[in-house]
């Protein structure tokens, strides 16, 4: 018996000692596949190299759903990460769990690591703060819609780069009498038409400041501007002014390959359209509906930011936030930017690419930034905070989709949106009290 | 009634059936409890607070008008997939009998499909009818359909039918080829000295006396397309366009697992547990003492 105990105490003493000796491991549990999950892995890899204590491994964990899924289960289960990759529409879900998350701000301050909330991008953050200002996640990737088009195509139709509604309409019928099967089409739709649409004419999704002044928000985007672009674009199906392509990015082969001159959607499609279109691209800020507003306000970002979970040791933290740090410094986030058309999270890393020269020799790449940045946040374009957002957008989805079709005006399928919206927010407001 | 007699009791017959009641017990009572209870739940996804509310997430599901046209969804889609891949079954199993050469290796190939994952099945389809890639919408193109089940949800649906059905053949088929061989060749041989060809033979002899194998195929499938087909329709349409291809299993993980509504989820689950347990009953009950001939 008392041999054994000696035994028991002397492995464990044993094992102690390893641990002790050992580096930290920080679990980084992410959703990027193919090339930016190798930018990924060389990410944690270089800040390995730069220090012995922790070591960060990235983990492929799916597509974000399925990553965010994971993640929470685990949670459940207790075997969860330290940092975690959370698309924005779950930000809301993230934030209500409050045992659950360590906020990023909290974190660097504990961890006692340099943290300055101004050196980032306003637009960029002001979706990730809480209403006091407080920092919850710290944004990794993150982008913005902007419109592409198809120099050649606009050149040889003898169209000018559209900056509004009604040029863009012109110019679509312009591209169409020369030849080309579409003018126009967009990805993403809930993400471009509706939730950006919104903020650039700085008119709201949903009360109370859509969503971040509390859970008991209620959709507004059943208004008037929003039915009659949507409205718009309906009718310019006829002529093929317009062409529905999908949702996410199913429609970028109909803008690479040519069909349609001009393509609403992510400035993070830069790499994959660069490597596609055999033609001459360039991008542009959306353009703007001047019945709704004289001047754009700001577009809201898409993308995701890494959350940091509860539940671990302080050593483990430690790491977590000097690998934060490293992540957010001008060279890493310049490099990321530059490689993937993401933005650059912080005004530092900006300035790096200016001064390398970036934006000169790859012409229009700073148009997400400068959107962003046009003006201070308001309440309306800071970002959204809707609950069950996911299935939200799917909502959005099903019932744009019958506008298109032709099955139903905007009105009736914006109302339809928000009230089947409303019944999501509502059961979340319930559930994350 | 029977008199009761009485054996001496041992603990060997519980020993003999523990392991089997352990794996009932860890890998059936136990998730299924668990999902009961969860279903009278509204929680938050992390797990950090819950309301016991009863019925309500029940209640929520029967005034969704979503959740009742997946129901239908559902029914259209199970009646289908059985009756598609039973009666082509049947035909085959009707030709494989009559075959007298090559008889084993034609019965293999067909019994092969049955071993080819769900997933697998799907994305094979997906291939063959992919709208700007497949062999499929090339071939109906030049009969003026235009095929896109990424748009067009009928075509997605028939699609699914197509692939889940097309997976199911082999099984049926097994079961019709052992029912048609365990009918003894003095009837079908009585009935042809009467006059009576093949197909008076197969309608009037064949088809009745396996009847029972054709019920019980009937229950199975149903209970296939309800359950084994989330797969398939994983790989092949995600329940889209729409929702036009969201069948009750697909809509239990798609509120689960991408909207994190695990109240909601665990009702539709225990729903759907209510409805297999229901039918599996009319297969003990119904099945081998109704079906007569």
């Amino acid at each position: 018996m008392s041999i054994k105990t000696l035994l028991c105490s002397s492995a464990l003493m044993a094992a102690t000692a390893g641990v002790a000796f050992a580096e930290t491991e920080v679990q980084w549990w992410h959703a990027m596949g193919g090339a930016n999950g190798e930018r990924v892995n060389k990410i944690a890899e270089d800040f390995n190299a730069t220090q012995s204590d922790y070591k960060v491994v990235p983990v492929y964990k799916g597509n974000y759903t399925e990553t965010m899924t994971a993640a929470i289960a685990a949670f459940r289960a207790k075997e969860h990460p330290q940092i975690v990759q959370v698309f924005e529409v779950g930000t809301a879900t993230m934030m209500a769990a409050k045992g659950a998350i360590y906020p990023v701000e909290k974190l660097m301050k504990d961890a006692g690591e340099a943290f300055d909330g101004d050196a980032f991008l306003p637009a960029v953050v002001s979706y990730y703060e809480t209403p006091e200002g407080e920092l919850l996640s710290m944004p990794f990737n993150s982008s913005t819609p902007v419109m592409w088009y198809n120099k050649d195509a606009l050149d040889a139709a003898g169209a000018a780069v559209p900056t509004t509604w009604d040029e863009v309409q012109e110019t679509a019928q312009k591209l169409v009498d020369n030849g080309m099967d579409c003018g126009v089409s967009f990805g993403w739709q809930s993400w471009v038409m509706v939730e950006n649409f919104s903020a650039w004419h700085n008119i709201g999704m949903g009360t109370k400041e859509n969503g971040f002044a509390g859970f008991d928000t209620e959709f507004s985007f059943n208004n008037e501007a929003v039915a009659a672009r949507l409205d718009g674009i309906a009718a310019m199906t006829d002529g093929n002014l317009f062409k529905y392509g999908g949702r996410r990015g199913d429609s970028l082969p109909m803008f690479t390959n040519g069909e349609c001159g001009m393509w609403m959607n992510s400035s993070a499609y830069y790499g994959s359209i660069k490597s596609q279109a055999e033609f001459e691209f360039g991008q542009t800020m959306l353009p703007l509906d001047t019945s709704v507003a004289d001047a754009p306000q700001n577009s809201i970002i898409g993308g995701a930011t890494l959350w940091v979970l509860e539940g671990h040791e302080s050593e483990e933290y430690k790491g977590t936030a000097q690998f934060l740090t490293y992540l957010s410094s001008p060279e890493v986030q310049a490099w990321w930017h530059q490689e993937t058309g993401y933005v650059p999270i912080t005004t530092a890393a900006y300035e790096l690419s200016k001064e390398q020269g970036f934006y000169e020799s790859n012409p229009g790449t700073d148009t997400a930034i400068q959107q962003l940045s046009l003006n201070t946040p308001t309440p309306n374009s800071r970002g959204l905070r809707f609950g069950n957002f996911v299935q939200v957008r799917d909502v959005i989805n099903e019932e744009l989709e019958a506008v298109w079709a032709g099955d139903k005006s905007a009105t009736d399928a914006l109302n339809a949106a928000a009230e089947r919206g409303n019944t999501l927010l509502r059961k979340f407001e319930r559930s994350a009290k | 009634m029977l008199k009761r007699v009485h054996f001496p009791s041992s603990p060997l017959p519980y020993l003999l059936v523990a392991p089997q009641l352990a794996i009932t017990l860890v890998f059936f009572i136990w998730p299924a409890s668990q999902a009961m209870y969860q279903s009278f739940l509204i929680e938050d996804a992390f797990g950090l607070g819950s309301e016991f509310v009863w019925f309500e997430n029940f209640q929520v599901l029967w005034g969704d008008q979503h959740y009742l046209d997946a129901f239908w969804r559902t029914g259209i889609f199970s009646l289908l997939v059985a009756a598609l891949s039973m009666g082509v079954a049947l035909i085959l199993a009707g030709f494989a009998q009559r075959v007298v050469r090559g008889a084993m290796v034609y019965r293999t190939l067909l019994i092969w499909p049955y071993a080819v994952a769900p997933v697998l099945a799907g994305a094979l389809w997906v291939f063959m009818f992919n709208p700007t890639l497949g062999i499929f919408p090339y071939f109906l193109d030049f009969v003026g359909i235009d095929w896109n089940h990424y748009l067009n949800g009928n075509q997605a649906m028939a699609l699914v039918i197509l692939a889940a059905a097309w997976k199911q053949v082999a099984y049926n088929f097994l079961f019709y080829l052992a029912a048609m061989q365990s009918i003894p060749n003095s009837v079908i041989e009585a009935a042809a000295i009467d006059g009576a060809g093949p197909g008076r033979r197969f309608f009037s002899i064949i088809l009745p006396l396996i009847s029972p194998t054709t019920f019980f195929l009937l229950v199975i499938n149903m209970v296939y397309a309800f359950f084994e087909t989330f797969g398939i329709i994983h790989a092949v349409t995600q329940g889209g366009p729409g929702t036009s291809t969201t069948i009750l299993v697909y809509k239990v993980f798609n509120d689960g697992f991408v909207g994190l509504d695990l109240g909601g989820s665990a009702a539709q689950s225990v729903i759907l547990m209510v409805l297999v347990i229901a039918m599996t009953v009319v297969q003990f009950r119904y099945v081998e003492r109704k079906v007569e001939y």
